[in-house]
């Protein structure tokens, strides 16, 4: 398998006092879902605008590699950085309710991205488009496209969003929580359609969620992500079947699974939230939630490998 | 009541234009021939008024009604450009530092401040009074002063567009920074300066008269309002209607455009500028 996405020491901070992303690694091969897991302000969206170059101004981005393909993305400037966006490099947002410009009917929204980078005349573009949307499963795509957004729901919307990141046929697509603004059966939906049109065209996919359920059912590989670090990381059913990260067990403990656990045990809960960290932090950020932290975990956090093939960044043994 | 006052404006302003554009059909007479021996006739519905020169001639025996209708070519050609030049300094302005922030925001909201304490129609006679007087200098003063509003208005609206998700996924699917300032940003801003810019027009209009009035905007012998109630004063004791016709003309224009501002604001529920 080809690796389409290499991340190595990917590190994003905030002027002086907080650091969102510390020294991550992940890759991401042809064909593979990678999840990035974690609750909310871990740094999963920022990872994504840092792999796309869309960091607001006052962060700064620094890689060991970032690597799309051939491309180094830490030596591209922002007009080659265009030109990968939208075309081989393409992403998919959490709010398909405001992803889209009110002021443009579907059909100029998504012809234009194609013009933009393959220069096809309109009508061409809009062929494509009608083409896409019936893949999405879009019923009667030649009416959708002279529509404007507020004019279809938000699952339609996102499917939209999709196929609209489809124009150009990417070949990494990078997804932000693309189904937690819809509602569950919707959600369904768009999660298979994600699965079959990756399989169809072998798309390397990078699937930012908080929702373990997502992870169980889509991932290849899972990278645990925790106040700016990814903790733990491995192929879904290692980890999964031998979660060794006492953040990552907490995690699984707080899903509901119907039948098990008995009908008063309360359900699994990790107190305190997600702490802000400085960029000159050492240390694990999760021992003041964890139940395992002994003085040490505040100098250093050893990385171990899992019995079953993963890695995790935690001073226990494997589980 | 929204929608009656917006219809009401625009159908003024509608009036004016065909006027403004179809005069040299209208009007009864050439608005530049003089008649010395039909000096300050009476209009028709007074006494000794006639139907050769419905709203009478002026001291100079030139047909009033002709004037008026010439005059409404004056009044919409300011009104016209003007907004179209101070829109185009002010929306590049304000777009500009809502949308780059940072020093390009500083700098602009510098910008804004000078003109701001800037007195206005000083300015314009001081210059009109350097460069001389002609339409196109009055539109030039009136449009490179009158921009503030636009640069407000746009700046803030930008800055509300810029952090939407539309513009990130704009940027997502590779746009360069032109296209989303002029393709994803500027329709998005566009109704809030709809309604800026009846109201600059309104203004820019007045203060033509202004101008006019006081001998610095446009030249005679052209037939601006404001010029044929600054040559009617001398007379309007015994002759009032020399200056209330051109002065009901100017009222019932700005009143339309107001109307029409005011109508706008309100039917596209947009936030009071």
């Amino acid at each position: 398998m080809t690796t389409v996405l290499e991340v190595s020491n990917l590190r994003v901070t905030f002027g002086t006092s907080v650091a969102a992303v510390r020294d991550i690694s992940l890759s991401v091969a042809r064909g593979e879902t990678h999840c990035l897991v974690g609750e909310s302000g871990c740094g999963k969206s920022v990872t994504a605008l840092a792999i796309m170059g869309l960091l607001a101004r006052n962060a700064h981005r620094s890689a060991g590699v970032l690597r799309f393909h051939d491309h180094d993305l830490t030596r591209l400037n922002e007009r080659g950085m265009a030109r990968l966006r939208g075309d081989k490099l393409a992403m998919i947002f959490q709010e398909p309710m405001t992803s889209l410009n009110p002021a443009y009917t579907i059909g100029s929204q998504m012809a234009e991205v194609l013009e933009r980078h393959r220069g096809v005349s309109r009508a061409a573009a809009l062929d494509r488009a009608a083409e896409l949307l019936a893949r999405v499963g879009i019923t009667a795509p030649g009416m959708r496209l002279k529509q404007y957004p507020h004019q279809l729901s938000g699952g339609l919307r996102q499917r939209v969003m999709i196929s609209m990141a489809l124009m150009c046929e990417p070949e990494l697509l990078i997804a932000d929580e693309p189904t937690t603004a819809l509602d569950v059966t919707i959600q369904a939906q768009i999660l298979r359609l994600l699965q079959s049109l990756q399989r169809e065209l072998g798309l390397a996919l990078l699937l930012i969620t908080h929702d373990l359920g997502i992870v169980a059912r889509v991932a290849d590989r899972v990278s645990v992500m925790y106040a700016g670090k990814i903790v733990e990381s491995g192929p879904t059913a290692a980890l999964f079947s031998a979660p060794s990260h006492p953040y990552t067990r907490g995690l699984l403990r707080c899903i509901p699974v119907p039948g098990s656990g008995r009908r008063d045990e309360p359900l699994g809960s990790i107190p305190g939230v997600v702490p802000r960290i400085a960029p000159d932090f050492v240390g694990c950020a999760f021992r003041d939630r964890c139940d395992h932290a002994i003085p040490s975990c505040s100098r250093i956090v050893p990385l171990r490998f899992g019995t079953s093939g993963h890695e995790y960044l935690c001073r226990l043994e494997g589980a | 009541m929204r929608r009656v006052s917006a219809a009401l404006g625009g159908g003024i302003i509608a009036i004016v234009l065909l006027v403004a554009i179809f005069a040299p059909l209208l009007a009864p007479h050439d608005p530049y021939t003089q008649d010395l021996m039909l000096r300050m006739v009476p209009p028709e519905w007074m006494d000794g008024g006639s139907m050769a020169h419905p709203f009478g001639t002026d001291q100079l025996g030139r047909d009033y009604l002709s004037r008026l209708l010439y005059g409404a070519r004056i009044s919409m050609l300011i009104g016209v450009f003007t907004v179209i030049t101070s829109g185009v300094i002010g929306i590049t302005l304000g777009v500009m530092g809502g949308y780059f922030g940072g020093w390009t925001d500083d700098v602009m909201m510098f910008i804004i401040t000078c003109r701001l304490s800037i007195p206005l129609i000083l300015v314009a006679l001081t210059v009109v009074a350097l460069v001389g007087s002609s339409l196109t200098v009055v539109i030039l003063t009136l449009g490179l002063l009158l921009w503030e509003r636009f640069a407000v208005v746009s700046r803030t609206t930008t800055m509300q567009v810029r952090n939407l998700d539309y513009i990130a996924a704009a940027r997502a699917a590779g746009a360069s920074r032109l296209h989303i300032v002029l393709r994803e940003v500027l329709p998005n801003i566009v109704t809030p300066l709809i309604v800026v810019a009846t109201l600059e027009m309104a203004l820019a209009i007045l203060l033509e008269a202004a101008l006019s009035f006081l001998g610095l905007g446009v030249p005679p012998p052209l037939p601006s309002w404001g010029l044929m109630i600054a040559e009617g004063k001398d007379y309007m004791f015994f002759s009032p209607w020399v200056i209330m016709i051109p002065g009901v003309a100017l009222f019932v224009l700005v009143l339309g455009i107001n109307l029409l501002g005011d109508g706008l604001r309100d039917i596209l529920h947009t936030g009071r500028v």
